[in-house]
């Protein structure tokens, strides 16, 4: 399955739409990880734990995304956006959206 | 008079570490995007016409940053008088070329050294009670091509 986030997929043309797919998940963090982080607010540099989370995350976001192109028979998903919201204190929305093709 | 020598503290230990960590971090990022120059890396939708047969691959990089305390601090005396604050503007021009450089990194370890239609994300993921910016998080995203022949999944 080909991922992309351009309009369209070099070398290759689109034989169906069949729509939008999308995939999300809901993190929160541990407290393990919140004691780190607010030590780091102290210090400043990367919170490397949170790095992981989100990219944890995302890959999910994106998995869940492409389950659902599967199960529409499509074989690409073009024009892919992700967005991430706080939805409370803590815990963030990782969004992944994108059209699914048939390509040839 | 503890609340004075503690807040002393906090702001000496964000001084000195934040700046090491910073100058480290730049140094770092100097040094990788001279490495990673081959790379390229465009904002534009669509690739030139005409190339060789390609692969599309999506690559990523993402890193959330914390502020130290001192220019948390700094920050906050500059909303009393307004302006520039520079005190930010330096922790999300690192955050965004560490995010751009990671995507670079993904996007040669695939083997392409072209990456389209780069999308950038900011969001601030820790807001605290306070109500102040802390940690931010950049992903940097796009659409690798590579050349069918080299693709490395």
């Amino acid at each position: 399955m080909i991922i992309s986030n351009m309009e369209i997929i070099p070398g290759k043309r689109i034989k169906a739409h069949m729509g939008l797919v999308q995939g999300s998940t809901v993190r929160t963090k541990h407290v393990g990880r919140d004691i780190m982080a607010s030590l780091k607010n102290i210090f400043g540099g990367e919170l490397k734990g949170y790095t992981e989370l989100l990219q944890d995350a995302r890959e999910e976001a994106v998995r869940r995304m492409k389950e659902q192109a599967q199960a529409v028979g499509a074989n690409a998903v073009i024009n892919v956006r992700f967005s991430t919201s706080s939805v409370t204190q803590g815990a963030a929305e990782l969004f992944a959206y994108g059209t699914a093709v048939v390509l040839e | 008079m503890y609340d004075l020598i503690v807040l002393i503290i906090l702001l000496a230990v964000g001084y000195i570490f934040g700046r090491i960590a910073e100058a480290r971090h730049y140094k770092s990022i100097l040094r990788r995007e001279q490495q990673y120059r081959n790379v390229v890396a465009v904002a534009s939708k669509i690739p030139p016409i005409g190339e060789q047969l390609e692969a599309s691959i999506l690559v990523s990089g993402s890193v959330v940053i914390s502020v130290d305390y001192f220019k948390r601090f700094l920050a906050g005396l500059r909303t009393l008088v307004g302006g520039r604050v520079v005190a930010y503007e330096s922790l999300l021009d690192r955050a965004r070329r560490e995010a751009l450089l990671r995507m670079k990194k993904e996007a040669s370890k695939v083997g392409a050294n072209k990456v389209f239609n780069i999308k950038l994300e900011t969001s601030s993921i820790s807001k605290n009670a306070r109500g102040g910016v802390g940690s931010i998080e950049v992903l940097a995203y796009g659409t690798a091509l590579a050349p069918v022949l080299q693709v490395r999944l």
